[in-house]
């Protein structure tokens, strides 16, 4: 097991880190025969073992489909099933249970907000507001709707740091704007919008706002009354829970004036041929058989991250992520691609003229994880004139050793490739 | 020396390093000293688009003899490029499509040849593949 060792590492005092790296099993992994360095968590974070327990216990306890069932089974799966619903809605401050809505992920939940809030809301000469450093998965669910609805797409600009133009913003708030959709972080540069005046701008023209909070939710407190977001997606995966599993939350009045997104089971009150009338919140967004396992699994996630202490996990991650800007500042030709003010978790940068596949491959031989490549924003890249980047994303569980061996890292894949 | 022979020979070579950095230094110095594609060869319409590292690909066909000049922005895939471009060099379409390369998984490197890390290597193979058929079935008519 690591060892904080590095006497000019900052080290948390209440933090044993050696006991919460034996809550993930995989940290005890070798690649290639190395101690594997995983700091690649923006893409997907790992689970503690209370997680992996959670979803063995349903299977191997109390299986059982949801919601029909008369047989006790059934009503247990159900329970713990509600129970997680009620655990979101608690981590987000949600006012209602009914408006956390269980999706495959980050990803659905945004289509099913573009597809329904589209359908009833969007009108030929509508437009959309999203910003330049989105994931592609907050850019081609909207093209695709204004496609079908004859709307236009509008693009907050962003400067060189990598942060939102706040001005331009304010004066892209017309009357045609019927919807705003953000990301809290991104997940290329790291960069926190201030999504809370963003909210408050668009509200001052009764515009929504749509949040991407995928790589958000795992680093900073969110309380959706206090933003007054009126729709927030994320993913458990990206939270220590398991993957396929993800939230929708969106407020009462949006969800109940919007069309179903998919039909099957669950979603309905009655059925006939001629008309059917729809369940009410959340089930009408919830058609078929849900993913029982995982929202259970995603129940031990929540529960595992309040016994850390989101706020613990944010101070440790801001210490971790200073460390790294500084360590690897100090390598020769390594430029940062994004240097905003204020920061989550992922740092992106290349070094000389090394392309950052090469820079990736040689850190992965060395046991080191990271991501290269677009990371999913092309124009994003475009803007930066950048093929991609290397991107190393941190999670609380990462040690300050493993960021000395990542700029070590670099400096040999720079050695090897210069 | 056949198609069969060069890999071979680049098999025998790569069992003679110890560790994966001098392997990858080797690759590197490989992608350094390829000759690279003429300018007015390295278009658009020469180049193969990973999602990673971009290949460009230019094929002569002179006298019933293929002969292919390559570069990548990558230096890794570059290397490899080279590697792949000597191999099926001045051979017949008849002999390169025929060919089977194995040299890639063998000295250790088959992630290159995954069609989810799409990083131009492959694409380049299918597309010598491609002009090969292409003569060859010029040369049959």
């Amino acid at each position: 097991m690591l060892h904080d060792s590095n006497t000019l590492a900052p080290e948390l005092k209440k933090f044993d880190i050696d006991a919460v790296r034996s809550l993930f099993p995989i940290l005890q992994t070798k690649v290639y025969g190395k101690p594997l360095i995983y700091l690649d968590n923006a893409a997907t974070t790992q689970k503690p073992l209370a997680v992996m327990q959670s979803i063995n216990d349903y299977y191997a306890g109390y299986n059982s489909n949801v919601h029909r069932g008369v047989h006790h089974l059934s009503q247990v799966a159900t329970d713990a099933f509600e129970e997680t619903r009620r655990k979101v809605q608690a981590y987000i401050n949600a006012a209602h249970d009914y408006e956390v809505i269980f999706t495959k992920g980050t990803t659905e939940s945004i289509n099913l907000v573009a597809s329904s809030f589209g359908k009833r809301f969007i009108k030929p000469g509508d437009s959309v507001i999203i910003s330049a450093m989105e994931h592609h998965s907050n850019i081609i669910p909207w093209q695709l709707m204004c496609e079908d609805r004859g709307a236009e797409l509008k693009v907050i600009p962003i400067d060189e740091n990598g942060e939102l133009l706040m001005d331009a913003f304010e004066a892209m708030l017309d009357d045609t704007v019927k919807l705003v959709s953000v990301t809290f972080v991104s997940n290329t540069l790291g960069t926190v919008n201030p999504i809370k005046n963003i909210i408050d701008l668009a509200h001052s023209k009764n515009i929504p706002v749509m949040v991407d909070a995928a790589q958000a939710i795992q680093h900073i407190g969110i309380d959706v009354q206090y933003l007054d977001a009126d729709f927030l997606a994320f993913s458990s995966h990206k939270m220590f829970g398991p993957t396929g599993m993800g939230i929708l939350y969106g407020k009462e009045k949006w969800l109940n004036e919007m069309p179903p997104y998919q039909g099957g089971g669950e979603m309905i009150k009655t059925v006939s041929f001629k008309k059917s009338t729809y369940n009410v919140l959340p089930f009408k967004f919830e058609a078929g058989t849900p993913n029982i396992a995982d929202v259970v699994g995603l129940g031990a996630a929540i529960d595992f991250i309040n016994e850390i202490g989101l706020e613990n996990i944010r101070e440790r991650e801001q210490e971790l992520i200073q460390y790294a800007m500084d360590q690897l500042s100090a390598i020769s030709e390594l430029r940062f691609i994004g240097q905003a003010k204020e920061r989550a978790a992922s740092i992106s940068f290349l070094v000389g003229k090394t392309h950052p596949f090469d820079v990736g491959e040689l850190l992965d031989k060395q046991g080191i994880a990271v991501r290269t490549g677009h990371h999913c924003t092309e124009p994003l890249m475009d803007f930066f004139g950048i093929p991609g980047t290397v991107r190393a994303s941190f999670a609380f569980y990462n040690t300050f050793q493993e960021i000395d061996q990542l700029v070590a890292g670099v400096k040999k894949a720079a050695m090897l490739l210069g | 020396m056949t198609i069969r022979e060069k890999q071979d020979e680049i098999i025998a070579d790569f069992a003679l390093f110890d560790d994966w950095m001098e392997k990858y230094e080797f690759i590197i110095q490989l992608g350094k000293d390829l000759p690279v594609i003429a300018d007015q060869y390295k278009t658009d319409d020469n180049l193969i688009k990973g999602c990673q590292s971009r290949v460009w690909l230019h094929a002569d066909y002179t006298n019933g003899i293929l002969t292919f000049t390559a570069d990548s922005d990558a230096l890794i895939t570059k290397g490899l490029v080279s590697m792949v471009v000597q191999v099926l060099s001045g051979h017949t379409p008849l002999e390169i499509a025929d060919a089977t390369i194995y040299f890639v998984e063998a000295i250790g490197l088959s992630s290159h040849l995954s069609p989810t890390r799409s990083n131009g290597l492959l694409s380049m193979l299918k597309q010598m593949k491609m002009y090969a058929v292409a003569y060859l079935s010029k040369t049959l008519q």
